[in-house]
């Protein structure tokens, strides 16, 4: 009970820890937002204004844009805690180094996930897609932009130690997020033409439960070679 | 032997181009990797070489210092 | 399986391994990718369909087959090198995986040399090109993780860890392109079956995957003598090496 109750602690004292942090500087969680809204905004100049292309392209356009914006935070989810020396006390901390990886992937996706699925809506209105896809561009944000921040920590982690990290990462990173894209934006696609779309939902649910397993084990494996 | 003369051959029934190019950029591909991995092994070798050398060059000139 | 493995987690022996297999390497894929590259070119019969452009066939194939099989060796070399914590592995999974990037460059254009005359278009999005392009990305992805890293040891380790991720993906993705693609496309393009293949190309075929999976090999081999002397050049072995040839 009481070790288990102390890993609890530590997940809740990284989590905050991170949050705290990055609701100091708005910029952090506001920053990527913009991005993401900027990005959806030059897709209609660049290929024309038209209500039914909008419609067509809407999924991919939303979807690439949010990879996009998440790719923008994961530089910064150890950045800091490497250069301070906190990352090597978590490392060096006699509690599971995958835990607090855990805890600071779930902070990652608090500031950078989540509130892209709460503004999801006002970018699908703004792509003109059409009401019954809401709800399937909503929940494969919601199930998808987790898979995002575990994936992304992975490059994240074993780019942490580098100079230019950041450039690097998203090379490492992208490839790896194309599953995540492709059966995201085919379950909105199917849901825009009143399908059923709860396979791709359980595939990517699947994703998500495989990456909950396994990603905090690459993570920290990588953040081992990466501070050493 | 399929073709007729070396112009056939070439030609490859109007395909030659396609043909030619994939083989040509393959062997490229390869050649390149192989004479890049054998210039790297000589470069070590001679990196190795020059460090042995420069270190005879120290030893020697820290003996004349001594007799000195 | 370990007492047999563990000499040559020595750097001297495993450069002697090298030495002593490269031979064979270099002679089977010398000999078996020329007598390929004559037959396929000049004596196996034309197709009936695709007339002489299915001769890029004989170089296509086997550099698609290899480009995934350097995929796994490197990634089981990864494991080994994460587990047993042998560092000639980790040179391994650098060895390779310029190979492998070279074999996927290969399978990549070929495909489109040979697509532009059959299907009309340099560039299509089937499935099996588009996971082969995922597969140079990874490739590439490797390589650039381990040479961004001032130290070798810990790039080598970042590698290896890169590797085992995308070697957990590769299905994924794999299975994924392959269903967006049936989704998207559907069966536009006709796949030629290749149990169907007569005899007389498939010989060829077979001789040239042996060649090429034997020049995987050898050049594999030659970049890991490579890299062992870079790591090991201060020590005495490799200086007698170097001044006795």
């Amino acid at each position: 009970m009481h070790v288990s109750n102390s890993y609890w602690t530590l997940f809740c004292t990284v989590y905050k820890k991170d949050l705290t942090l990055a609701f100091r500087q708005r910029a952090e969680i506001v920053n990527p937002l913009l991005f993401f809204l900027i990005v959806i905004t030059l897709f209609p100049l660049a290929i024309g204004p038209e209500p039914g292309l909008l419609a067509r392209m809407a999924p991919g356009i939303i979807w690439v844009a949010a990879l996009l914006s998440t790719m923008l935070g994961l530089d910064k989810i150890f950045r800091d805690d490497y250069m301070d020396g906190s990352l090597e006390q978590l490392i060096a901390s006699p509690y599971p180094l995958s835990l607090a990886v855990l805890a600071k992937v779930a902070a990652h996706w608090t500031t950078a996930g989540l509130p892209m699925v709460i503004m999801a809506p006002v970018f699908a209105l703004l792509m003109n897609l059409e009401s019954q896809a809401l709800g399937a561009t909503l929940l494969t944000l919601l199930i998808g932009t987790p898979l995002l921040s575990f994936i992304g920590a992975i490059g994240a982690g074993l780019t942490v130690g580098l100079q230019k990290g950041g450039i690097l990462m998203s090379l490492l990173v992208l490839p790896l997020y194309i599953p995540v894209l492709i059966f995201a934006t085919s379950a909105i696609d199917t849901s825009i033409m009143s399908l059923a779309y709860s396979g791709q939902l359980a595939i990517l649910g699947a994703m998500l439960a495989v990456a909950f397993v396994a990603a905090p084990i690459a993570i920290s494996s990588a953040l081992r070679v990466s501070v050493s | 032997m399929q073709f007729e003369s070396l112009s056939d051959f070439i030609a490859m029934g109007g395909y030659g181009f396609y043909v030619w190019l994939s083989y040509g950029s393959c062997a490229g591909i390869i050649l390149g990797l192989l004479f890049s991995s054998l210039y790297e092994n000589k470069k070590l070798k001679q990196e190795v070489k020059s460090q042995m050398a420069r270190e005879e060059r120290i030893k020697k000139a820290k003996e004349l210092e001594a007799q000195v | 399986m370990w007492k047999w493995l563990h000499p040559y987690a020595k750097a001297e022996r495993a450069y002697q391994l090298c030495n002593t297999l490269l031979p064979y390497f270099a002679v089977v894929s010398v000999l078996c990718i020329v007598v390929g590259w004559v037959w396929g070119l000049a004596y196996a019969p034309a197709d009936y369909q695709q007339k002489d452009s299915y001769r890029i066939i004989f170089i296509h194939v086997p550099s698609a087959i290899l480009s995934m099989g350097a995929y796994s060796s490197m990634a089981i070399a990864a494991i080994i090198a994460l587990v047993w914590q042998l560092r000639n592995a980790e040179l391994a999974v650098i060895a390779i995986a310029p190979v492998g990037a070279a074999m996927t460059a290969i399978a990549l254009i070929t495909g489109s040399a040979w697509g532009k005359p059959m299907w009309g278009a340099w560039w299509v999005w089937d499935a099996r090109l588009t996971s082969e392009l995922i597969l140079l990305f990874l490739y590439l992805g490797v390589l650039s993780l381990f040479h961004a890293f001032e130290d070798k040891k810990a790039g080598g380790k970042a590698a290896c860890i890169l590797a085992i991720v995308g070697v957990v993906n590769l299905p994924i993705i794999h299975f994924s392109v392959e269903w967006w693609n049936t989704l998207h496309q559907g069966a536009t393009i006709t796949k030629f079956d290749t149990s169907a293949i007569d005899p007389s190309m498939l010989w060829p075929l077979l001789i040239n995957i042996l060649g090429f999976a034997a020049l995987v090999g050898a050049l594999s081999l030659i970049r890991l003598k490579n890299e062992i002397v870079q790591v090991e050049k201060h020590r005495p072995w490799v200086r007698q090496l170097v001044s006795r040839g």
